[in-house]
Parts: C-alpha cells; sequence; structure tokens
C-alpha cells in the first residue's frame, strides 16, 4: 500500500520550523529538498552502528558497511532500471558525474576537429565541463538554441549532428524554466547519428520518467540532495562498453588490479572510478531516500506535481505586472518569474522576511538569462511534500511586497 | 556638505532609527525608503567601468577625490542595494579619505542587517565599501 502525498509534509523536520518567525514556505527545491526524518536517521545509524572502512576489511564492521554500501548501488540500479549495479558509479554529485565523463570520454574519444553539442538550456555544470575539454581537445563546442517558448530547437539539432560529432550532452528538465526535454526523441536522433548522450537528470530523477534503458541514454548522471538524499552524494550511471572503454577520471586506492613500477592494472567496473574512500554514510542516506520515494506511488507522485504545477501557475498568472517566463510544451515542478519594477533579488529577500524560501538570480544559466535578456529570475521549484497553501502564501506575499513598495 | 556630522554620530542615528522597527519587513521597508530618498545618479554615470563587481544586481559608483574628501554617487537597480547606498552615502560621502578608510561593516550588524544580508555574498556590500576604501586610499596619495 503506497503512502498518502499529502502526509510526506510530516515525514519532513524541517517544515515545521520557523523561518523569521513565519512558518517555514520551502520553494527552493530545484536548489536542494529537504530530507525526511528516515533519511537524517539512516546516516545517524550509520555513524552509530557500522561506520567502518569498506570493500577491504575483513572484520564484521566493514563487512556489514560494504554491504549497506553494495545494497544502495543495487537501489539505484533498480530505480534507473539500468541492466547491472555495475553501471552505477558513485560520484559527488551531477557536477562531478559530468566532469568524469567529460574529462574520461575527451581523452578516449575526442581530437582536434571533432564536435561536442550541447544546448542552451543546460546548467553550467554541463555547460562549462565540455566547454573546457574542447578548449583542452582543439574540438568545436556547439550549442541548441531554444526557442521563445522555451523548447530546444530540435530541426538545429539535427543539422548540428554530423559524424564530426563525438557527443551529446542535454538536459532532462531545464533547472532554469523548467522544460521537459523530448530526450527519447533526442537520444534516438543523435543515436542514428552514431552519437552518444549525456542525460543531465538532476531535476528529473525524482519528478520524472527516470528508467535510462527507456531513454537509452549512454550517460545519465544526477545528484542524491535533490532528492532527499544528504548532500555529497550523486550517481553516474554509463553502459557497460562505456564504463570499460572509458580510463579513470580520479586515481589511488580501490580503483587498481596490480601496480608495479612499471605497470598498472585497474579493478574491474564499478571500482575503476572509484579511487580513495567512499562516501559511505551519505550513500547509506541515498538508500534511505529511494526507499522513501518508493514508498510511494511513483504516477501519483508525478499526477500531485503536475496539479501543483498547474495551480501555482494559474494562481501567479492572476498577479499584475507578474511575468512568467517560458511556455513549454511540458514544464516540470518549476516556476520562474520576475514583477514588473521589482528586482529578483530585492523580491527574494524581502519574501524571506515572512519565512518563505526562494531561489533569485541566473540559477547558474547565463546563456539562458542572456537569451531572455534578463539579468535573473525569482524561482519557485515544487517537490512533493509541497502543498497549495504553500503557493498561496507565495502569491499573497508577492502581493503585499508590490503593495508596500509601489504604495 | 560643510557641516557634516562625523561618521559615529551618523552611525548612531541610523541605529536608533533602525532600532525603532521591531520586524525584518519593516526594517527593508525602511532601507527602501532611504534609497527612493538618494540623490538621483547622472544616467551617463550608469557605464560599464563603473559597476562594481561581485553583487547579484547592478551597483553603479561614481567616485572622486576633493580636497582629501570622498565624493561620490551611486545607484543599483535593487531597491534593497539602493538603500544600502543611501546608508553609504549619508555615512561616508563627503567625508575625509582617513575617515572612509577607517569604515567599519560592523556598524551593519548593530542595524540587525548584517547578518541578514551581508552574509550573502552575492548582496556587494563588502564589494561596494572595498570600491569607496580604493578610492579614499588613492584620495591620500
Amino acid at each position: 500500500m503506497s503512502k498518502d502525498i499529502l502526509s510526506a509534509r510530516n515525514d519532513f523536520p524541517i517544515l515545521s520550523s520557523q523561518v523569521n518567525g513565519f512558518p517555514l514556505v520551502y520553494l527552493d527545491n530545484a536548489a536542494t529538498t529537504q530530507k525526511p526524518q528516515s533519511v537524517i536517521d539512516a546516516i545517524s545509524n550509520y555513524y552509530s552502528t557500522i561506520n567502518s572502512n569498506i570493500h577491504r576489511g575483513n572484520h564484521t564492521l566493514a563487512i556489514q558497511a560494504t554491504d549497506a554500501y553494495e545494497n544502495v548501488r543495487k537501489k539505484v540500479a533498480t530505480y534507473i532500471n539500468a541492466a547491472s549495479p555495475d553501471e552505477i558509479i558513485f560520484t559527488r554529485g551531477t557536477t562531478e558525474s559530468i566532469n568524469l565523463v567529460a574529462y574520461s570520454f575527451g581523452e578516449a574519444f575526442v581530437k582536434p576537429g571533432d564536435e561536442i553539442i550541447v544546448t542552451q538550456l543546460e546548467h553550467h555544470s554541463n555547460y562549462v565541463p565540455w566547454q573546457l575539454m574542447c578548449q583542452r581537445k582543439g574540438a568545436s563546442f556547439k550549442v541548441v538554441p531554444f526557442d521563445e517558448n522555451g523548447d530546444l530547437d530540435l530541426e538545429i539539432l539535427a543539422d548540428m549532428l554530423s559524424e564530426k560529432t563525438r557527443l551529446l550532452a542535454v538536459n532532462h528538465i531545464s533547472n532554469s524554466l523548467g522544460t521537459i526535454n523530448p530526450v527519447e526523441k533526442i537520444v534516438r536522433m543523435a543515436h542514428a547519428a552514431g552519437v552518444p548522450v549525456l542525460v543531465d537528470a538532476a531535476q528529473a530523477v525524482q519528478h520524472t520518467l527516470h528508467d535510462v534503458q527507456v531513454i537509452d541514454a549512454d550517460f545519465y548522471v544526477f545528484s542524491g540532495h535533490k532528492m532527499f538524499a544528504p548532500m555529497g552524494i550523486g550517481v553516474l550511471y554509463a553502459k557497460e562498453k562505456w564504463l570499460e572503454a572509458l580510463p579513470p577520471f580520479i586515481s589511488g586506492g580501490n580503483m587498481i588490479d596490480q601496480v608495479t613500477p612499471e605497470k598498472i592494472t585497474f579493478n574491474v567496473l564499478p571500482f575503476k572510478f572509484e579511487a580513495g574512500t567512499s562516501n559511505v554514510a551519505d550513500v547509506v542516506g541515498l538508500g534511505a531516500a529511494l526507499d522513501y520515494i518508493n514508498s510511494f506511488d511513483f504516477q501519483a507522485i508525478q499526477a500531485y506535481e503536475e496539479d501543483l504545477l498547474d495551480f501555482g501557475e494559474e494562481l501567479l498568472s492572476t498577479i499584475p505586472g507578474l511575468k512568467i517566463y517560458g511556455n513549454p510544451k511540458r514544464r516540470s515542478a518549476i516556476l520562474p518569474f520576475n514583477i514588473e519594477g521589482i528586482q529578483h533579488f530585492d523580491l527574494g529577500i524581502l519574501l524571506d522576511t515572512k519565512g518563505i524560501a526562494v531561489r533569485t538570480g541566473q540559477h547558474c544559466t547565463q546563456p539562458i538569462m542572456d537569451a531572455l535578456r534578463i539579468p535573473g529570475t525569482v524561482r519557485a521549484s515544487l517537490a512533493l511534500y509541497n502543498t497549495r497553501e504553500d503557493l498561496e502564501q507565495l502569491a499573497h506575499g508577492i502581493e503585499r511586497i508590490i503593495r508596500r513598495i509601489r504604495s | 556638505m560643510s557641516q557634516k556630522p562625523s561618521v559615529k554620530e551618523i552611525e548612531q542615528n541610523l541605529i536608533d532609527d533602525f532600532g525603532l522597527m521591531d520586524n525584518w519587513e519593516e526594517k527593508y521597508e525602511y532601507l527602501i525608503e532611504l534609497g527612493q530618498d538618494l540623490p538621483e545618479m547622472d544616467a551617463a554615470l550608469k557605464t560599464e567601468d563603473r559597476l562594481v563587481k561581485g553583487c547579484q544586481s547592478s551597483v553603479w559608483f561614481d567616485i572622486h577625490c576633493q580636497d582629501h574628501k570622498v565624493v561620490f554617487s551611486a545607484d543599483s537597480d535593487s531597491l534593497i542595494v539602493k538603500g544600502m547606498v543611501a546608508i553609504l552615502n549619508e555615512m561616508l560621502n563627503g567625508q575625509p579619505a582617513e575617515e572612509v578608510l577607517k569604515a567599519d561593516l560592523t556598524f551593519f550588524e548593530t542595524l540587525g542587517l548584517w547578518h541578514h544580508i551581508s552574509s550573502q555574498r552575492s548582496n556587494g556590500l563588502t564589494a561596494m565599501l572595498a570600491h569607496l576604501k580604493l578610492a579614499a586610499a588613492d584620495c591620500l596619495k
């Protein structure tokens, strides 16, 4: 029996706290989500009961900690429907996952004159690592633009894909506009041109389809902290053939097989990409976060969040002078807007005086802000524990600020 | 500007004024009012080279040295930052360069604003003061 979504709020201790004397209204979930008690307890229990270094010890705690860690790898594989747990690499987060691929893929497969394609909708973390790799390798850096609605221009993508293209990097959901990109179609287009695809799922894995075999992504990356898990833990999924073909990114202990002054051979997957002591406690926390999400019916989460987004969009649209950015075919959990005559920064600070947490600024997407010719936006972003009341508080807060400033 | 009170006196007045506000909202509203009373900056002076780096919003400073005093005009597209500019204007505009060099941000803490906004790297209060101090140092050369 799946849990009722409306009860989710009670599972997050921080959501019943007060900020600046008001009950917290947390609408900054695209930056990071809050953590349920079960995740907080899992980390604490790990350190209280089985903390030990993994993979190399033969004492009881080392074996228990190793089992706990490897069980989460299986849980992640199941959650995203990877063909094997060996295709799951633990990293510090989405950014590290992308940097790993940009570095290792670049070393193995990119030479001068080649091309890498990204999109104008990317977070800097799925933009800059490719730009730097292109500079190192003498490759060209191509950017697929988005149209006036905030949807990617797939005709331009089709034209860009060529025999020179080595890789396409695209997000599933834009952190800035909330656009849900048609990644299955994009991957099919790229594969037809013989091009592998990295899908940045940081904003998607907790909100929408996350089946790597249906998407057919070659690389699929996300962070734990945006899906109720701790900060500092993330995932790189890659098809086994790619992980076998890529050289390691970070080197050291755990990732080697044989070392002599003359020769190194690497450990088997996934350990080849997990040098050094792993962040075991946060992996255990990630496992608890997956259990938490799995305690709901995922389709019910999607339906609930879609309804909430529609409600919020309609509510904000009634506020005079408020402009919501983008009108993509499909949008997820993110409402980017500005109020005429009030800077995003000011609105963020003034909402905070009422305990309402939103994000303001460029959201690490300068290319999007440049295309829209704006310095930044206010971004309200949702998670499954948000309610219509949260959005009503936001709307009231905004209306009050407008009245005060214009009076 | 000839009878301008000392930095310390102005600080005390502001501390007294802000002390009358008992919540964040009122403090910000007062800050925004101070910003709205800031003398207009000539639009022609709002150029790229007068932008202060390190702010989430745009802040322009045009600073001159007159008789070893620091004289400036400034503006921001953020009402809150403009309020902070207004405080800097009231405290430091026309003060001797030595006074500007001694100016201390802990005063904003006393207003109850320091912890709340100046801990954010993006608000640029630190950058604004550094900008003024650099000009003050030049003024003494």
